[in-house]
């Protein structure tokens, strides 16, 4: 159909490599991108700035748990923790006068500093004893966070996010800072589409699939993880600076509790392990699923007479992000990405079936 | 020294209660290697169960204790068939996360179709406290650690009848078992119904001291403290850390919280967790046999 394609056959070692080696592919990025850029021109206010705006940041960030949970096959429940580290570095060095740019930069490194800690637990213990280790560390942050209050101003404090530029242009209003997030949410995108083609990026495949085996390869599974979990973090952190700068625009400890972890855990998995476009999908799937249940619950209800609790209602992402999470690890393991490519298969060949993709 | 004394009692009997939600975790490791996470939120429901037959439903507590267990056996082996046992062969990263939507799911749920408000749940436990020479012990803390003591004695008994034998044997080889002519999903679905009832045990005897909502769910960084610091797979390991954890949260908070503004208490788990798998990953009487890199 709209592929034109019977299966790819490349004729040239570039064309191999190519990141999108059908043309309709790179027609569907430029035509993506163009929106993006556009976005904020062409959508009203509200939607830029309560569906595009979080899509976008809660992407990049579940782009940088997909590197750490999907290329090197680590596990993290204490990823909020960490895009929290990150946040608040980020919002104390703005307001200590350092530039916005570097600031989310310093951030970044904070995080992934502290993130190499989580990383040293993975070097002892991998799986159940990762997930564990990790967990604690989660309670280990936030705890910090709300009781120190040099860090968090106090309990229950809630920190203003100060004004700040970006190359002295002031971001001020809703469509510059939608471009901050898009601009850094483009870059974190471009590296991991490139990642996998990088030295970095097999040796992580390598030690996600068995790490003696990467060992006996030459790769050396301790410093790979490690890379990982740096990489990952400080790819957390910045996500979490954009998202205190230019989505809240103040920090409070709450937005980066354990249920946020498992949200971003969520988004991996239900995009899809190791996939970039996955991310993507999957974090549109958990931010806006329990809107459009919320909705769809309650206009039912209203439709049908049914009195419906505020309790019901208020519990309705719980139960999707774990239904979400069990029903695509039973039923899609690979996730939304997976469902895509198999769309993508199907149509890339259509109507002839019997030709070889 | 009473003052510590005090303090060490209670806590003492509170990680009883800690070490029966961790039974759950450590019956399941042990015969099918998964780590169960949805502990937390199984000892929730089985709060939640508890309160519905009793209160809402206005059954007495002779009949109402017996239904709910019965109910999260159930609710355990339920788990298992649906959901853990399309997932052997997969890799652990899955599996921890499937029994981690379960507690999510579960989370979810059970305050969802029987409200968030807290719920009183007596189970005819009277409010003052022991006084036992100069120390006061919370009524419901001992009688709480006590029910849990005996529980965790009567499952070391267990694994010495017909049943027990059985899981054993998954536990050390699954496909020796199979051998033999054991029926391996059983004996796990068995592990699971197991894991709710001492969830629902928990859930009960926690319930009736702090209310039944979704806060009960919180025991699982508890619960996995001590399951971890005891050794995934040791029973007796469950009951020695959970009286250690129990006392530790308990008695640091006492002399810590004045000095840092409050709030230990939550940091206490956490803490074991961490430092045990640093220094100790395979815990106090775990088998050393964890793979590590």
């Amino acid at each position: 159909m709209f592929y034109r394609l019977a299966g790819i056959r490349h004729t040239s070692y570039a064309a191999d490599r190519a990141l999108w080696p059908a043309p309709v592919d790179r027609v569907q990025i430029a035509a993506l991108l163009l929106f993006a850029l556009a976005a904020p021109f062409l959508l009203p206010n509200l939607y830029l700035t309560s569906y595009l705006l979080p899509w976008i940041i809660w992407s990049t960030a579940a782009l940088g748990l997909n590197l750490l949970m999907g290329w090197a096959g680590q596990i993290h429940l204490g990823y909020a923790a960490v895009m929290a580290i990150g946040a608040y570095g980020a919002i104390h060095l703005v307001r200590a006068g350092v530039p916005f740019e570097i600031a989310i930069i310093l951030g970044g490194l904070l995080s992934a500093a502290i993130g190499l800690v989580f990383g040293f637990a993975a070097l002892r213990v991998k799986g159940l004893y990762l997930a564990i280790s990790t967990l604690a560390m989660q309670y280990l942050v936030d705890w910090i966070i709300s009781h120190v209050p040099a860090i968090s101003g106090g309990s229950q404090a809630t920190l203003q996010a100060p004004a700040f530029r970006v190359f002295g242009i002031p971001i001020a209003d809703d469509r510059a800072r939608y471009y901050v997030a898009l601009a850094i949410c483009l870059m974190v995108t471009a590296f991991l589409l490139n990642v996998g083609r990088t030295s970095f990026g097999r040796a992580l495949a390598a030690v996600r699939e068995k790490d003696f085996a990467a060992a006996v390869i030459g790769v050396n599974p301790y410093r790979y993880k490690l890379l990982a979990f740096w990489c990952s973090s400080l790819l957390g952190g910045v996500a979490g600076a954009v998202l205190a700068f230019c989505y809240y625009r103040a920090v409070t400890p709450e937005q980066f509790d354990l249920d946020v972890s498992i949200q971003a855990v969520a988004m991996v998995i239900v995009g899809g392990m190791a996939s970039v476009i996955g991310s993507y999908l999957g974090a549109a799937l958990v931010l806006l699923a329990p809107i459009v249940l919320n909705n769809l619950v309650g206009a039912l209800a209203h439709a049908l007479g049914l009195p419906l609790s505020a309790d019901v209602l208020s519990h309705i992402p719980l139960i999707l992000y774990g239904g979400l999470i069990i029903g695509f690890l039973l039923i899609e393991p690979l996730g939304l990405a997976k469902v895509y490519d198999n769309l993508r298969n199907y149509f890339l060949v259509w109507p002839f079936r019997h030709a070889r993709r | 020294m009473s003052y510590l004394a005090e303090l060490a009692a209670n806590g003492a009997l509170v990680g009883l209660m800690y070490a029966l939600t961790a039974l759950g975790i450590v019956l399941v490791f042990k015969t099918s290697g998964v780590a169960n996470l949805a502990q937390g939120a199984l000892a929730m429901v089985g709060g939640y169960v508890m309160w519905w037959f009793a209160a809402a439903l206005g059954a007495p507590l002779w009949l109402a204790i017996p239904l709910s267990l019965v109910v999260m056996f159930g609710v355990g082996r339920g788990i298992e068939r649906v959901a853990l046992r399309r997932m052997v062969g997969q890799p652990v990263i899955m599996i921890i996360m499937l029994t981690l939507g379960v507690e999510i799911l579960l989370r979810g749920a059970a305050p969802a179709l029987w409200g968030a408000v807290v719920k009183r749940l007596d189970i005819g436990i009277a409010q003052q406290p022991i006084v036992l020479g100069d120390i006061l012990i919370n009524r419901a803390y001992f009688w709480g650690g006590l029910v849990a003591l005996l529980l965790i004695g009567l499952s070391l008994l267990f694994f010495t009848s017909r049943q027990g034998v059985v899981l054993r044997a998954v536990a050390d080889d699954q496909a020796a078992s199979w051998a033999v002519g054991i029926r391996v999903e059983r004996a796990i679905g068995l592990s699971w119904g197991l894991a709710g009832v001492a969830a629902a045990c928990a859930g009960i005897l926690w319930g009736s001291v702090q209310g039944v909502d979704w806060t009960l769910s919180l025991l699982l960084i508890k619960a996995l403290a001590v399951a971890i610091l005891g050794g995934l797979d040791s029973i007796g390991g469950v009951l020695v850390a959970g009286v250690a954890v129990g006392v530790l949260e308990n008695v640091i908070p006492g002399y810590v919280d004045p000095l840092v503004g409050g709030g230990t208490r939550d940091l206490v788990a956490a803490t074991v967790i961490l430092l045990t798998i640093l220094v100790r990953p395979f815990g106090l009487f775990g088998r050393e046999d964890i793979e590590r890199v």
